[in-house]
C-alpha cells in the first residue's frame, strides 16, 4: 500500500506529544496519588495523611484567602485604570497601555527580588511584615494580567449604553452597578481567573517576600518535592489539578450565561 | 475636565508605583554600594562586574539557549498540529483543541511535578532534553492557539487553486499556505521565546542540577541574600532593552497604521 500524504497527518507529531509529556504525566501523578510509598501498592493513605492533618487543611484555606485578597485587589485597582485607558477622551496613547503591560517581559525573579529590596527599604520587610509584603509582592505580579482582559473587554464595549443609562436617569452608581458592570463582566471574569489560581499555586513571591513566614499550597508541593516524596507531592498536585478543574467550569458557566444572554436580544 | 485630571493622576500615579522597584534597581545600579538605599558615589563599576561574573553570564546564556531552541521546537511542533488539525475530522479537532487547553489552564507546579515524576518513573536523567520537554510542554498550546486563527482566515480555495494549476500538496502547503500564516506563526514564536525566559518553575524541576538559567540562579542566591549588586546591573540592562523593543514596536505599528489610512485617503 503507497502512502498517500494528507494535511491531517501533520498534527500526528502534535498530538504524540500531548499524549506523551501531558496526559501520560497527569495520569501517573493519578496513579502516584494513590499508591502507597512503602509497599508500592494501591492505597488511599495519602489521602488519609493529607485531610487528617489540620496543617494541611490550614495551607489550603490560608492559599484560597491570599488568592481572593489578591484577586479583589487587582480588580480593585486595574479596573479603573483599564476603563480609564480604553476611554479615547482619556488616553489616545498605545504607549501607555504597553507600560501597563510590560513588567510581565521582565524576569519575575528579578521584579520580585527588587520589590522585596523596596520594601525592606521603606521598612516593609518580610521579617516584620510577611502578611503585607506578600500581598503588596502578589498585586505588583499579577495586576498586569489583571488589567490586559479588563482592556480588552471595555475597548470593545459599546459606551453608548453607559451614555443611555444616564440619559434614562440612572445616577452613577446605578449605571456603574446595572450597566457598566454586566458589560465588563467577561474581563472580570478572565482576569479574575488569570489571578486566582496562580496565586495559590505561586510559591516564589510568597517564599521571598516573606522570607517564608508565609506558606501557600504551591510552597508546601514544592516543600513535599524537595524531599522527594513523591507519592504525597502528587496527592497535593491532584487537589491542585481538581481546584483548577473547578475554577475553569465556575468560569465557563459565567461566560456561557453572558453569551446566552446576549443571544436572546 | 474635573475627570480627566483625576483620571490621569490615577493612571500616573500607578504607573509610577509599579515601576518603582525597577527604577529604585535601575538609580542604585551606578554605585557600587552593597545595599539599595545607600550612595556611594556614581560608578560603573558593577556592569564591569556583572560581565564578569562568569556564573551569572553562563545563566544569561543558558536562559536564553533554552528559550530559544524550545521556542523553535514549540513553533515547529505547533504550527503542524495547527494545520493539522484545522483539516482533521470534527472529532478529532475537538480532541486536539481539548488537549491543547490543558497546559494553557494548568499550574505550572503542577506541569513541573507530573512531568519530573514521569523522568522519574521511567528512570530517567534530569538533563537538557528534559528541560527541553517542559518548556516545550510551557509554549506549544500557544503556537496553536496563535496559528490557529490565521487558518480561520485564510481562503481555503487558494490551496485547492494550486492543485487544480498542478502543484504537489507539499510544495502547495510550503508556497500557499504557509505564507499566510506567517504572522501567526512568528507572534507564536516570540511568546514562547518571553515564555519560557521568564519561567522560573518548570526549569527549577526538570533541569540538570548543575544547569541554572537567570531565574534560578538568582532565586537561590535571594532567597537568602538580598539582590547582589551586579544583579542591579543586569535587571537595569533587560529594563532597558525591553523598554526600547516595546516602544519602538508600538511606534512601528502606529506608524504602519497611519501609513495605511494615508495610502487609503490618497486612493481615494
Amino acid at each position: 500500500m503507497k502512502f498517500r500524504f494528507q494535511r491531517k497527518y501533520l498534527s500526528i507529531p502534535y498530538v504524540l506529544f500531548f499524549l506523551f509529556f501531558v496526559i501520560c504525566p497527569i495520569i501517573l501523578i493519578v496513579v502516584y496519588a494513590f499508591t502507597d510509598k512503602a509497599t508500592g501498592l494501591f492505597s488511599f493513605n495519602n489521602l488519609i495523611k493529607f485531610f487528617s492533618d489540620s496543617t494541611n487543611i490550614n495551607v489550603l484555606v490560608i492559599s484560597l484567602v491570599y488568592g481572593l485578597i489578591n484577586t479583589g485587589l487587582c480588580l480593585l485597582i486595574g479596573y479603573p485604570i483599564a476603563y480609564f485607558l480604553a476611554d479615547k477622551k482619556i488616553n489616545k496613547s498605545a504607549i501607555l497601555v504597553t507600560l501597563f503591560i510590560m513588567p510581565m517581559w521582565i524576569n519575575f525573579v528579578i521584579r520580585t527580588g527588587a520589590t522585596r529590596d523596596l520594601l525592606t527599604w521603606i521598612g516593609l520587610s518580610g521579617g516584620s511584615h510577611p502578611e503585607v509584603a506578600t500581598i503588596i509582592g502578589l498585586v505588583y505580579n499579577y495586576l498586569p494580567f489583571t488589567i490586559l482582559p479588563l482592556y480588552t473587554t471595555m475597548l470593545k464595549m459599546d459606551r453608548s449604553q453607559i451614555e443611555a443609562g444616564a440619559d434614562l436617569g440612572a445616577n452613577p452608581v446605578q449605571n456603574f452597578v446595572k450597566v457598566i458592570i454586566p458589560l465588563t463582566l467577561p474581563g472580570i471574569i478572565s482576569g479574575a481567573t488569570m489571578v486566582f489560581m496562580p496565586t495559590i499555586s505561586s510559591y516564589v513571591i510568597s517564599d521571598i517576600l516573606s522570607e517564608y513566614n508565609v506558606v501557600l499550597f504551591g510552597s508546601y508541593i514544592d516543600l513535599y518535592f524537595n524531599q522527594s516524596d513523591w507519592n504525597f507531592g502528587s496527592f497535593m498536585a491532584l487537589i491542585m489539578l481538581l481546584l483548577i478543574l473547578l475554577s475553569v467550569v465556575i468560569s465557563r458557566k459565567f461566560s456561557n450565561e453572558e453569551g446566552g444572554k446576549k443571544s436572546i436580544w | 475636565m474635573v475627570r480627566k485630571i483625576f483620571a490621569q493622576c490615577y493612571i500616573y500615579l500607578i504607573l509610577i508605583i509599579m515601576y518603582l522597584p525597577i527604577l529604585l534597581l535601575a538609580v542604585f545600579s551606578f554605585t557600587v554600594s552593597d545595599q539599595v538605599g545607600v550612595w556611594t558615589g556614581f560608578s560603573f563599576q558593577l556592569y564591569v562586574d556583572l560581565f564578569r561574573n562568569k556564573a551569572l553570564m553562563t545563566a544569561v546564556g543558558n536562559t536564553f539557549l533554552i528559550a530559544f531552541v524550545s521556542a523553535i521546537v514549540s513553533t515547529i511542533l505547533g504550527t503542524l498540529g495547527a494545520i493539522g488539525s484545522y483539516y482533521s475530522s470534527k472529532r478529532a479537532k475537538k480532541m486536539i483543541e481539548t488537549m491543547t487547553q490543558i497546559p494553557v489552564v494548568n499550574a505550572e507546579i503542577v506541569i513541573a511535578l507530573s512531568l519530573a515524576v514521569l523522568v522519574v518513573a521511567l528512570s530517567w536523567k534530569f538533563s537538557f532534553f528534559t528541560l527541553l520537554i517542559g518548556h516545550v510542554v510551557l509554549t506549544v498550546a500557544f503556537v496553536y492557539l496563535n496559528v490557529k486563527p490565521k487558518l480561520m482566515q485564510m481562503d481555503p480555495f487558494t490551496y485547492e487553486a494550486a492543485l487544480d494549476l498542478g502543484a504537489k500538496p507539499r510544495y502547495a502547503l510550503y508556497k500557499v499556505i504557509l505564507p499566510e500564516i506567517l504572522p501567526g506563526i512568528f507572534s507564536g514564536f516570540m511568546l514562547s521565546f518571553t515564555l519560557s525566559l521568564d519561567d522560573f518553575v518548570i526549569t527549577q524541576y526538570l533541569k540538570e542540577p548543575s544547569f541554572e538559567t537567570i531565574s534560578t540562579y538568582i532565586q537561590k542566591i535571594i532567597s537568602k541574600h538580598p539582590i547582589p549588586p551586579e544583579v542591579r546591573a543586569l535587571s537595569t540592562i533587560i529594563f532597558a532593552l525591553v523598554l526600547l523593543v516595546v516602544i519602538g514596536n508600538t511606534l512601528y505599528n502606529n506608524h504602519k497604521a497611519k501609513m495605511i489610512v494615508k495610502k487609503r485617503n490618497g486612493g481615494i
